[in-house]
């Protein structure tokens, strides 16, 4: 049985009291709180300290923190070799920088060395926002979860975030963190379950079985979730939501036990649909147990200037794209099985 | 810091020849990999591990131990076969070089042969990883002294990351780094100068803030006073230009840069092994 962890959510999150705050925000104060716990714990960051919130933990420990300069691959390649003498390293910066130019240090020098150095990329996805395209990172989960040894983590909300951080301290193997730039929905408590590698669903009960599952990462699982709502609120369709907040290693369990029970998903990302989490769930039902899956994500294009808003809806991503998804995929599943 | 006298010398040349005859030998089993700079660093490569190196070969991990973070990857049957020589394992093996299951990789992987300091083969990124092992050191505050060694291709000087780790290095003083460039001139596709030229080479370290200095990377004496004066100072890390002859000791590659990819076949390799074993004629084999 899948966890429940409805109860365990912020139980503002279907009210005008949800606040929104910043992911960035939580994993400043993680790498903080972490730094004053574990003597290993070094940050290494690329001229965006304080984009990537890595200021308070240089402000707190200078001598454990490392300014390289705009130079990614540098950067990677340097925690390498800290990690090889007994450091924790966290290299941070906008995930289109890191690991968006640095793979294959990352690749060679980290993944192939079985180092526990651990990547944060920021400023992932459309919501980047105003910045355009070129800063929006699309492609970063695809680069990451291709590479042996890599466990790869997705936050949803600020608490999240600060716990994904707290918890890639003591994952031994490299990791990565992706976050967004903007504030997103506090969904989560202090008391909601958080475990590498383990999904968790935040929406719709073990009553009665839901006749369509949505499995979301990040900063899409409040789309989500309204989406949900909607569906059962006024369509009468039973939904589960699923936050998916590890990558990788999938907690396969979980997706095959929705799977099996609605025979109808959506994957809900900012990310591309090639290559990223809908991929990686695809990838298992295919093999363990095929049912229709709907991918909303975005379809092999590039982002660009807008608000957060605009930007969600002009790629389909937001609950109205959900929705619409999830017409295709129960239209589907009625007609076609 | 040891002086090295006039018979210390003649033993670091016999074992250099030594090691050229293994990386010949080890490369003809293996009927691939890089024959030029393995021969043309074979004498470097010893003075390290015969000579400058604090390291203990029945004791890979000790944590004292000085770092050799060898960048350039491809040159790896010469650091090989010193390590076989030191004893980190048996000689023996290196027969079985880029074969199924040996722990000797077409390039080097520190998880499969212990005493690697890394693993290496894509070039560019070993500076860096140098530059991070000497960060970590100076954070702990129970550290010994130790030195921080990396060799490098002029080749993989190409690569933007190397002179991104030679910046923070600078930044960051760290004076127990000292890097070896290969200077042997030659690339895959042809002579470095043709390809992408360096030079002035010194210059652009010096304008990096590195101590620099230039060798003959041939000459033990010379080689060995160079990493000794690099250890001495204080306040830069230093890079060493080691002029050196690719293919060195075996006339038919010696300076041709089609070498630097190629095996010698069973003819050339007992002729190779010939010349390296009379020293070119000059002794009886």
């Amino acid at each position: 049985m899948i966890p429940i962890d409805t109860f365990r959510l912020n139980p503002n999150i279907f009210t005008d009291q949800l606040a929104a705050v910043s992911m960035r925000e939580g994993m400043g104060r993680g790498l903080l709180g972490l730094g004053r716990i574990d003597g290993r714990v070094v940050v290494l960051c690329a001229d965006l300290t304080d984009s990537t919130k890595t200021d308070y933990f240089a402000e707190e420990f200078p001598e454990r923190f490392v300014q390289v300069g705009v130079a990614e691959q540098n950067m990677a390649a340097t925690a390498s070799g800290m990690a090889a003498m007994g450091k924790i390293p966290f290299v941070a910066s906008f995930a289109i920088f890191s690991p968006g130019r640095n793979w294959e240090q990352i690749r060679t020098t980290v993944c192939y060395n079985d180092l526990p150095v651990k990547i944060i990329g920021s400023h992932a996805g459309v919501t980047v926002g105003a910045d355009g395209g070129s800063h929006q990172a699309l492609e970063d989960v695809a680069l990451m979860r291709v590479l042996p040894r890599m466990t790869v983590l997705s936050p949803c909300d600020q608490i999240e975030a600060r716990k994904a951080v707290e918890a890639a301290a003591s994952v031994e193997g490299p990791v990565y963190i992706r976050l967004s730039r903007i504030s997103t929905p506090l969904l989560t408590t202090e008391s909601t379950s958080f475990v590498v590698g383990r999904a968790s669903l935040f929406y719709g009960t073990n009553d009665r079985p839901a006749q369509l599952g949505i499995i979301a990462t990040g900063s899409l699982v409040y789309q989500a979730m309204l989406a949900a709502r909607i569906m059962e609120e006024k369509h009468g369709i039973t939904v589960k939501v699923m936050n998916l907040s590890t990558i990788k290693p999938l907690d396969q369990e979980a997706i095959l036990e929705l799977a099996r029970e609605t025979g109808a998903l959506i994957t809900v990302e900012e990310h591309q649909q090639a290559g990223g989490m809908g991929s990686a769930v695809s990838e298992l039902l295919a093999g363990r147990c095929p049912v229709w899956v709907e991918k909303v994500g975005v379809n092999d294009d590039f982002g660009q200037s807008g608000t957060a808003e605009e930007l969600l809806r002009h790629y389909s991503l937001d609950k109205e794209g959900i929705l619409a998804a999830a017409i295709r995929v129960l239209y589907r599943k009625q007609e076609l099985n | 810091m040891t002086l090295v006298n006039k018979e210390k010398l003649q033993k670091l040349e016999e074992e250099a020849q030594q090691i050229r005859c293994l990386v010949i030998e080890s490369l003809q089993s293996a009927g691939s990999g890089h024959t030029a700079g393995p021969l043309g660093m074979a004498d470097i490569i010893t003075a390290f591990y015969f000579h400058l190196l604090r390291h203990d070969p029945k004791n890979p991990e000790w944590p004292d131990r000085d770092r050799l973070v060898l960048s350039n990857g491809h040159i790896c049957p010469a650091l090989y076969a010193a390590m076989a020589r030191t004893g980190y394992f048996s000689q023996d093996k290196l027969k079985t070089l880029r074969k199924f299951g040996s722990p000797l990789q077409g390039h080097p992987h520190r998880e499969w042969l212990p005493g690697l300091e890394t693993s290496s083969g894509p070039l560019g990124s070993g500076l860096s990883q140098a530059v991070g092992m000497a960060l970590a050191d100076r954070i702990n505050e129970e550290q010994q002294e130790k030195f921080f060694y990396c060799l490098l291709s002029d080749g993989e000087l190409n690569a933007g990351n190397t002179w991104e780790a030679a910046m923070l290095a600078a930044k960051e003083r760290l004076y127990n780094l000292i890097a070896v460039v290969d200077r042997n001139s030659i690339q895959i596709d042809g002579y470095t100068e043709e390809i992408m030229p360096l030079e002035p080479l010194r210059d652009k370290w010096r304008n990096w803030n590195w101590h620099t200095l230039e060798v003959d990377g041939h000459n033990f004496e010379e080689f060995i006073k160079a990493v000794e004066q690099g250890q001495a100072v204080f306040n830069k890390p230093t890079v060493i230009l080691a002029h050196t002859i690719p293919g060195r000791g075996v006339s038919e590659f010696e300076r041709q840069y089609e070498w630097h990819g190629r095996t010698p076949d069973r003819k050339q390799v007992r002729q190779a092994l010939k010349e390296l074993r009379t020293l070119g004629g000059k002794i009886e084999e």
